[in-house]
């Protein structure tokens, strides 16, 4: 085996190091390498969203990102929407709507409405469904995860 | 596998010469990566272009645009005036997969992966754009067209790296649009794709255009007879028919997993009219 | 009293609120601990080998150049998973799936694997295996595997369920019949009959989390498993029979679950994890790609079926058919009876037949999705349904109550019902705003009906009140969707507490005495049941300490509202007691206070549903779009109302996108074609609409509560309701399903032609 590659890179707000193969998608070396589980492999093909982390700011399918990509980044995932045990309205809303049942595409959903509200913060409910299409959700069937990011925008525009 | 990170052109094209085994580009990764996955891509060097400033931008000047080949088409759809030329190129690749897709994919990798589906390329062809294609030892440009030779192939030799994709200059009352069909609302690989790029001369009457096909042959299809039904029309009932007519004889398509022989044929058609007349009003057609 | 089951009226306080649940916290920090989240130090990477053939004979297996891979710790075949299931025909089934022995049956059946230090290692390892295969016809439709020439696809199985005994074995591994009257006679009596065929195509439950573990055997026969799981317990005792391991020597922890919808009822790669680690005697980590999810477990069965229906110009239904083909995959199953059982389950039928066959052919092992074999039924009845009361000029919802089923009802499968909810779900769908909707340009309107049963089942619960007063309660069954906090009100209504005091865990197989999986819709149901007696035990137990602490008889204490009351005049000078109270003195007065339930839940009623869907089709490209959805559904008693819609929504989804798009392709070599997420369409956001609900609530007798199961009914309208608004709209009766525009767009041309 080839030696791997030192990547220095920021997470979530944090300098972070690791050393990966180059082969090594983005998704397992938070997964594996960093002990960061939240980001889900349901498809490792870009299909379901997730694996969903921005990188640099922008939305994006972390199995489909290489490790070594991440030097000099800056990568946000599910572990650091929260700040501190201040929970993200977005969070508080999934909870308070019910938009999740199994928990698994949650992460996924819940850094893909960021991204949405982040770039956003008025959309329709049809822009709000095509921005998550990239999110599959095989519990709910999607209303009530609408219902909670339309209660969010709201929230966050009274603020 | 080894991974570089060049900072020119030429120096990708030289790596990749030079690489014994098997060498990839590798943009936004958005089919590379899968082939990977599933086995059926085991790149022993992969060359990442994102670290080269001639590939990151797009440029209006007085020839065109220039959409640098590392440019994603979450830009693309950012650019006010590339969107305000060419409505049909921008929404062909917004169209690509979703919105963690779209931050990512390229229309140069969408013409490059060679897949007779890929989205953003009938409208490409319908522009009349060109590839910027660098090598080794030489420079040259290609019609986008002629890049494409069939299924996952190319016409670029080993070591041939697209540098950018150019647009025409944009002559008034011009307008392009792409339709496709997929059976879901998103996410989905075109069943049958169709863009329309023409330009206006007096009274509404067509002057120039192009049609071109996704899906529906080994590769995407620039289709002259279908052109050549609507210019010199106003885009009136008989003329739509020919244009869908004209569609539907230039497939070839196949029954697979996506879609029928029939199906494709015929949709083809329909898809032409409708994106024909979207182009006519972009235009300011009436 | 504690275990009465009967259902009493009363006025709730905490059933029927929805308070957040327990397990939300972690799901939106990304903490909650699923299959592939956990590792063991020192751990190996588990991958699985897998045919590329429909149907081969494997003539040998070479791993030596595997083995000597360095990196490499264990390599398996079938030759490590020796037959243990003496004469256990199920068993031995699931031996032979997870491990195939001499033939392979279906593209992706596991035929060898590997445990190694790292991933890569694995994926060389296994390029190293090298496997001769003899490749043999193979069939994977439902009718062709009936045929006289049919390739055999299992050489040990004959026909059950029909006399006299077969003597040669059969790809038809069952019959099942089921009704009751003359159908001949009803027929003859009929007015106007209709006849009609249909095909379903095979999905999968499409569940996000693949399947994973991480597996963990000793030399001296003590084991632990992790894994994704709906029945934990279930799990247990596979594995360790399979494995020739003593059960209470295998403790299974199951993770959260990331979905199953009856797919992970059942092991699929779990004794192969257990077998690498015991192997290698390390532990091993195993996680399926989206790829072997779709290729290698449990999709359901595609489907081929002849529906007859005779009626008198009235609208009464005189007699009803089914004949039901439903392919197993390549190991007999119980889907076809399913099927039968379900057919005319809604209805109210003096002379009604259902025949089901179980098929075998070269796909995987079917297994449950959903009230499984309900939905393909229910689009074949529901369809023809429609079409019969177009035939006599009758509205479509009026034909239906018309022949509603009822209390007292003899159903089409055997029982005779009590109090159901079909006929109020028929009345609310006709009352309910969405029936009086405009429908916009393009737009055609349908609904149907459906059904399912509940199971009830062996289940386990423990609830223990701490010093504090707080109270943990200990249940078996695998929370799918929001159980837990479900199980949380049901105990802190029977105690008189605050919902917010109940802790409720799911624990594993060494802790708790058994619990069947979590399926049949029966995790609320029997697990909330045995949580009511569990607290009806522990405030047995609580009534003996306040009767003890005031020195006066137990018959005189009861219990209300949280709090023990000396009952009587004579006491009036004694102040309450609270469960707090009664909880800080129990080091005095006893010890811990608890209350264990261990039954067999039984009397689940049955769950009713009516759907209505609006649909746009594009009449120049057949694509199509849902634009409204209405579930109106009977639940008993909604413990947590917001579960319950979410399971009613999420049913819905599941239908329309197997109704639409889902389908699984096979190539004429038996090839999957399409195991992925790009070409297996699930619906995306995008594709729905907001899905309304009503719940109804006909109280189940047999319950405390009347709570009736409902997580499954929901999936089981939606194929036929699609199917009846393309027919309003479209003009076309569909009979295959996937629904797909290229199949629209060909049965509107051949109308037209």
């Amino acid at each position: 085996m080839m030696a791997g590659t030192l990547v220095s890179t920021m997470i979530n707000g944090d300098q972070t190091e690791f050393v990966c193969q180059a082969s090594e998608t983005l998704l397992e070396v938070l997964r594996n390498r960093l002990g960061l589980t939240g980001s889900k492999e349901g498809c490792g093909t870009g299909d379901c969203g997730a694996c969903s982390v921005t990188l640099d700011g922008r939305l994006v399918c972390s199995c489909l990102v290489l490790g070594v990509e991440a030097q000099g980044r800056k990568v946000n995932t599910i572990e650091g929407l929260a700040d501190g045990d201040i929970l993200h309205p977005l969070q508080s809303n999934f909870i308070k709507h019910a938009a999740l049942q199994c928990g698994i595409c949650t992460p996924g959903f819940l850094i893909a409405s960021k991204a949405l509200l982040d770039r956003n913060p008025n959309p329709t409910d049809e822009e709000i469904r095509f921005a998550l299409a990239g999110n599959l959700c095989r519990c709910t069937g999607y209303d009530k995860i609408v219902r909670a990011v339309k209660a969010t925008a709201k929230d966050l525009r009274k603020k | 596998m080894k991974y570089q990170t060049p900072s020119t052109t030429k120096e990708a094209a030289v790596l990749i010469t030079r690489e014994r085994g098997k060498a990839f580009v590798l943009a936004g990764g958005t089919d590379l990566m899968v082939r990977m996955k599933s086995g059926l891509t085991e790149p022993d060097l992969v060359v990442d272009i994102k670290h080269i400033p001639a590939m990151q931008s797009i440029k209006k000047s007085a020839t065109g645009f220039r959409i640098g080949a590392a440019v994603s088409a979450a830009e693309m759809g950012e650019n006010a005036a590339l969107k305000k030329a060419w409505p049909g190129v921008v929404e062909s690749a917004n169209l690509i997969g979703s919105d963690q897709i779209q931050n990512r994919c390229t229309v140069a990798g969408n013409l490059c992966n060679a897949s007779p589906a890929a989205d953003a390329v009938p409208a490409l062809i319908a522009a009349g754009a060109k590839a910027n294609v660098v090598g080794p030892q030489r420079r040259r440009t290609v019609l986008v067209e002629k890049v494409i030779t069939g299924p996952g192939t190319t016409s670029l030799a080993k070591g041939e790296v697209v540098e950018a994709i150019t647009l025409p200059k944009r002559p008034p009352k011009s307008g392009d649009a792409y339709l496709r069909f997929i059976p879901r609302s998103e996410m989905d690989i075109a069943v049958v794709g169709v863009g329309v790029s023409l330009t206006l001369g007096n009274n509404s009457v067509i002057k120039s255009a192009r049609v071109a096909l996704g899906a529906v042959a080994p590769t995407p299809l620039l289709v002259p007879a279908a052109a050549r039904a609507i210019v010199g029309t106003t885009l009136n009932k008989a003329a739509l028919d020919k244009l869908a007519e004209a569609c539907s004889s230039a497939c070839n398509p196949i029954d697979d997993k996506r879609g029928t022989v029939e199906f494709r044929t015929e949709v083809a058609g329909v898809l032409a009219q409708r994106a024909a007349k979207i182009a006519y009003n972009r235009a300011g057609g009436k | 009293m504690a275990n009465d089951t009967k259902f009493r009226n009363r006025k709730f306080k905490s059933v029927g609120t929805r308070p957040p649940r327990p397990d939300g916290l972690d799901k939106v920090t990304g903490r909650a601990k699923y299959g592939a989240d956990t590792f063991a130090p020192g751990q190996l990477i588990g991958l699985v080998l897998r045919s590329p053939h429909a149907h081969a004979e494997i003539k040998r297996i070479d791993t030596s150049k595997a083995a000597k891979l360095n990196g490499v710790k264990a390599v398996i075949t079938s030759e490590d998973l020796p037959d243990l299931t003496n004469g256990d025909r199920d068993l031995y089934d699931t031996l032979e799936n997870c491990m195939a022995r001499d033939r392979a049956l279906y593209d992706g059946h596991a035929v060898a694997a590997v445990a190694a230090i790292d991933a890569p290692t694995a994926r060389k390892a296994l390029k190293l295996i090298r496997v001769t295969y003899k490749r043999l016809p193979h069939v994977t439709d439902v009718d062709d595997a009936m045929k006289p020439d049919a390739p055999l696809v299992q050489p040990r199985v004959y026909t059950r369920g029909v006399s006299p005994k077969p003597e040669s074995p059969s790809n038809v591994a069952k019959v099942s019949e089921f009704g009751h009257g003359d159908v001949e006679a009803g027929f003859k009596a009929a007015d106007v009959i209709v006849e009609k065929s249909y095909k379903t195509e095979q999905v999968h439950q499409g569940y996000i989390e693949p399947h994973a573990c991480l597996a963990s055997v000793g030399p001296d026969g003590h084991g632990e498993l992790w894994v994704t799981t709906q029945g934990h317990f279930i799990y247990r005792n596979t594995c360790a029979a399979l494995l020739g391991m003593e059960v209470a020597k295998l403790k299974v922890t199951s993770s959260e679950i990331g979905g199953g919808f009856g797919g992970k009822t059942h092991v699929w790669m779990e004794p192969v994890a257990l077998a690498l680690s015991r192997k290698a005697n390390r532990p091993v980590k195993l996680e399926m790609t989206r790829d072997e999810v779709f290729r290698s477990t449990g999709p359901t069965s595609s489907t081929s079926i002849d529906i007859k229906i005779g009626v008198k110009k009235d609208g009464r239904i005189t007699a009803a058919t089914a004949d039901l083909r439903y392919q197993d995959g390549a190991f007999p199953g119980i889907w076809a009876m399913l099927g039968a059982m379900t057919s005319y389950a809604c209805y109210d039928l003096k002379n009604v037949k259902t025949v089901g066959y179980d098929v075998l052919v070269n796909r995987p092992k079917v297994t449950a999705y959903r009230a499984p074999s309900a939905p393909m039924a229910a689009f074949a009845v529901e369809s023809t349904i429609d079409e019969v009361a177009a035939e006599i000029g009758m509205d479509p919802i009026d034909f239906r109550i018309k022949n509603a089923a009822k209390e007292g009802t003899k159903s089409s499968y055997g029982p005779t019902y009590g109090p159901i909810g079909i006929g109020p779900t028929l009345t609310a769908a006709k009352k309910h705003p969405h029936m009086r909707a405009k429908l916009g340009k393009n737009q055609g309107r349908g609904m149907a009906c459906g059904f399912w049963f509940n199971f009830g089942g062996e289940t386990c619960t423990d609830l223990n009140i701490g010093a504090d007063g707080t109270v943990t309660l200990t249940v078996g069954t695998v929370d799918v969707g929001g159980a837990r906090a479900s199980l949380s009100l049901i105990a802190a209504e029977e105690l008189g507490i605050p919902y917010e005091r109940v802790k409720c865990n799911i624990t594993d197989t060494a802790s708790l005495g058994h619990n069947d999986m979590t399926d049949g819709s029966r995790g609320t149901f029997s697990s909330g049941m045995s949580t009511i007696f569990a607290a009806r035990n522990a405030i047995e137990d609580l009534r003996q300490r306040a009767a003890a602490t005031w020195e006066i008889p137990v018959k005189d204490v009861v219990w209300e509202d949280g709090k023990a009351i000396a009952k009587g005049k004579k006491y009036r000078k004694l102040k309450p007691l609270s469960l707090d109270d009664l909880a800080a003195a129990s080091p005095n007065t006893g010890g811990p206070i608890a209350g264990h339930s261990q039954i067999v839940a039984d009397g689940a009623g049955v769950s009713f549903a009516s759907h209505i869907c609006d649909i746009e089709v594009d009449p120049e490209t057949s694509a199509t779009k849902v634009v409204r959805y209405t579930v109106i559904q009977d639940a008993g008693k909604a413990v947590h109302p917001d579960y319950v819609e979410g399971q009613f929504q999420g049913g819905a989804a599941q239908g329309i996108g197997w109704a639409l798009n889902e389908e699984y392709i096979y190539d004429r070599n038996g090839r999957l074609q399409n195991p992925g997420f790009l070409d297996y369409r699930v619906p995306v956001c995008s594709d729905l609409p907001f899905i309304d609900t009503q719940i109804l609530e006909i109280p189940n007798p047999n319950h405390p509560y009347g709570i009736r199961g409902v997580g499954e009914t929901s999936i089981v309208p939606p194929l036929a309701a699609i199917g009846n608004a393309l027919s309003d709209v479209a003009g076309v009766r569909m009979t295959h399903v996937p629904m797909s525009p290229p199949r629209i767009r060909k049965a509107i041309k051949e109308n037209q032609a």
